[in-house]
């Protein structure tokens, strides 16, 4: 790996977005004109541990939440062939305010299949299963379109393009439960059982799908392979930072004027972000906003100018996550707002872990009593120190993703919960509803 | 107890349920797939329905019904023609979205009876009857608020034009999606989504071709075309894969 001078980017730098302009860009026939296939054909002249040390020199790093890096996941895959080897596809967006994978699996199929044939064969897997969002239908429509497509002309199948190497792939719906975007909690699900976290150690790469080898990665992480084969690592570290580089779709949504896709390098904070989108919808203030989904950590207006990678949302505090990009202005109350999201980790807790089951019921109930007017000053320590006894307390991150509202909402909007408590201390001899988590 | 009487499933499903098992390594994965198999002849996940997957797969009942109630896709009462999925969560809510749900609630509800979670408004199964549930996050945030029918997305969504697009289904009509197929109903999509598409090459192209560049899902890319901002070039040829030592 040879080191370059960082040289300035646009501020949009489409690469996975580049083909949504192209009329009919899912077909088969508009891919092969753009470029498509080409890095399949190049990455089937080399071996597999070149394309793994080439993905691990990329520096790319799983774009699902968590960044870890792909390579180096990919490296854990045993290299005999003792039992069959797994590669399956995380499709089962769901975390409140993303929503890349969608547009991307919609728009251009094929880069995520041929990422899966290139990622297959780096890591010896002959199946890949894809496991899609039930809702997301359409998706659905396009990627089986694509496989068969892509069958038809030879790019999967037995040995694809004369190479000796054999892949199926199998698009598999899913049937509507959040966790299931849980690694191993997918797993279980495509197994056809209740979709619930499984305890690691083991990691799938020993004991995964049916107990083999198996890597499970995001759909963005994989549609970035086939532009890494081809413009190579140093193409792709010329966007984005030293630790997390290449470019990154960030969805805008929420209060600006035009929410939408931006592909833009790793590291671009959100001032930038708000140009590109036109500004605050109406001129109406910032109040808070989250990097990278609900289970990201708030951020407010002192942040407009943390980088957004991995390192600069998490030495501010937060965490990339999947940069869903929530952006909420000055109408908009934080209790209310952390609720919503608590209603909906209730309601997605998977029941396996006492601490997440119970203590996302318990959070809900509460916050739902003080935004309905009948909190106490109380309430704001018993929430924290729920918080603190689901934190790092569940087999999945579920939990913890669930604390982060509160937690980052209470340290930025403390007032804003004791109000609550106020308007209900005002009100002399209010009757108070008997109600889950009330304190005497 | 009786076994439930699982002669509604013919032999074209039967065939179909045989298909499924042969997709996968392990013939338990075909569980998800034949739940939604079930829920394109029924329109929900009866008792029947349970016990059909329960012999097509050698499981016991309790097996298949710890796994249809886990999942928020699999209905466990009868359901209308469609199902109007509507997003409640912060973001979309925030927008209008709770908004828009308790309006088609009072909506299609009797005077002074909003419909619950799950109700539906009409006999289930006739033509025009509609299911109203609140959803979790649909994944089109950019485009809130949203709501789905039949898993096809409506973009951009306010109470007037929900109660629009829901009185145009009551009348029998099938207003075009925002982004997906052609409206149908909700028992075909259920063939879908247990990985069957339309055998007529027609009715298939018109599905998969269905809209999908929203404006706001371009944003970013036309913004860049307009301003002609691109990625770094990549090099003319491609670089050579790394030199690792041979294991």
């Amino acid at each position: 790996m040879t080191t370059t001078e960082p040289q300035p980017t646009d501020p949009v730098t489409p690469v996975l977005t580049k083909r949504w302009l192209s009329p009919n860009s899912w077909r088969l026939a508009t891919y092969e004109q753009l470029e498509g296939y080409t890095a399949l054909r190049r990455a089937l002249t080399g071996t597999p541990e070149q394309l793994v040390a080439l993905v691990k020199d990329a520096g790319l790093r799983g774009r699902g939440g968590a960044g870890f890096p792909a390579g180096v996941k990919w490296s854990f895959m045993p290299p005999n062939e003792d039992k069959p080897h797994y590669l399956v596809i995380n499709a089962d967006e769901g975390e409140p305010g993303t929503c890349k994978d969608i547009p991307l699996m919609m728009a251009d199929p094929h880069s995520l299949i041929e990422g899966c044939v290139i990622a297959a064969y780096a890591m010896r897997a002959h199946r890949c299963f894809i496991y899609v969002r039930g809702e997301a239908l359409h998706c659905i429509r396009r990627l089986n379109a694509a496989v068969r497509e892509a069958r038809e002309a030879g790019y999967l199948g037995e040995n694809i393009l004369d190479s000796g190497f054999d892949l199926e792939i199998t698009v598999h719906a899913g049937a509507g439960a959040y966790i299931c975007g849980e690694e191993t909690a997918l797993l279980d699900s495509l197994e056809g059982r209740r979709g619930q976290p499984r305890l690691k150690p083991p990691f799938p790469a020993a004991a995964g799908l049916y107990a083999a080898p198996t890597t499970v990665n995001n759909v963005e992480t994989i549609a970035s392979v086939p532009f890494i084969v081809n413009g190579g690592s140093d193409w792709f570290r010329a966007m984005g930072s030293e630790r997390s580089p290449g470019p990154k779709i960030y969805s805008i949504s929420g209060h600006v004027e035009k929410p939408g896709q931006y592909e833009a390098p790793l590291g671009t904070t959100l001032r930038e972000l708000l140009e590109l989108a036109g500004g605050m919808k109406d001129g109406v203030p910032l109040k808070f906003w989250t990097p990278g989904g609900s289970s990201t950590p708030l951020f407010t207006a002192e942040h407009l100018d943390v980088p957004l990678d991995f390192e600069g949302a998490a030495e501010a505090g937060s965490m990339l996550g999947t940069t869903a990009v929530m952006v909420f202005n000055e109408t908009v109350s934080v209790p209310w707002a952390v609720m919503k999201w608590t209603q909906f980790y209730e309601h997605e807790s998977c029941g396996k872990c006492t601490p997440c089951r119970e203590g996302t019921y318990w959070l809900a109930g509460i916050l739902e009593r003080m935004v309905d007017g009948h909190g106490t000053e109380s309430d704001i320590d018993t929430l924290l120190d729920i918080c603190d006894n689901v934190l790092g307390r569940a087999f999945c991150a579920l939990g913890d993703g669930a604390v982060s509202p509160i937690v980052s909402g209470i340290q930025y909007f403390r007032d804003e919960f004791l109000a609550l408590c106020d308007r209900n201390a005002g009100r002399d001899g209010a009757a108070k509803p008997a109600l889950a988590g009330a304190h005497a | 107890m009786t076994t439930p009487d699982v002669s509604v499933f013919g032999p074209d499903i039967v065939a179909k349920a045989g298909e499924l098992i042969g997709r996968y390594p392990e013939s338990r994965s075909a569980l998800l797939p034949m739940l939604h198999l079930v829920q394109s002849v029924e329109g929900h996940v009866s008792q029947a329905g349970v016990q059909f997957c329960a012999e097509q797969l050698s499981l016991s009942n309790a097996e298949v019904s710890a796994v249809v109630t886990f999942y928020t896709m699999y209905k466990r009462k009868p359901c209308g023609e469609h199902l109007v999925s509507v997003c409640t969560n912060t973001l979309c809510a925030v927008l209008g979205g709770d908004a828009i749900y308790r309006r088609l609630a009072e909506h299609l509800g009797e005077e002074g009876a909003p419909l619950k979670h799950e109700d539906t408004a009409g006999t289930p199964g006739e033509q025009g009857s509609i299911t109203l549930e609140h959803a979790e996050c649909l994944a089109a945030c950019d485009l809130g608020p949203v709501l789905q029918v039949n898993y096809e997305y409506y973009d951009n969504q306010t109470p007037e034009s929900a109660v629009e697009l829901v009185d145009a289904l009551r009348r029998g009509e099938k207003p075009a999606p925002t982004r997906g197929a052609p409206l149908t109903s909700l028992r075909d999509v259920e063939l879908e989504l247990a990985g069957f598409f339309p055998e007529d090459e027609a009715t298939y192209r018109a599905g998969v071709d269905g809209p999908s560049a929203a404006v706001e899902t371009l944003r970013g890319a036309q913004l860049a075309a307009d301003n002609g901002w691109t990625a770094p070039t990549m090099p003319e040829t491609p670089p050579a894969l790394p030199e690792v030592e041979k294991k």
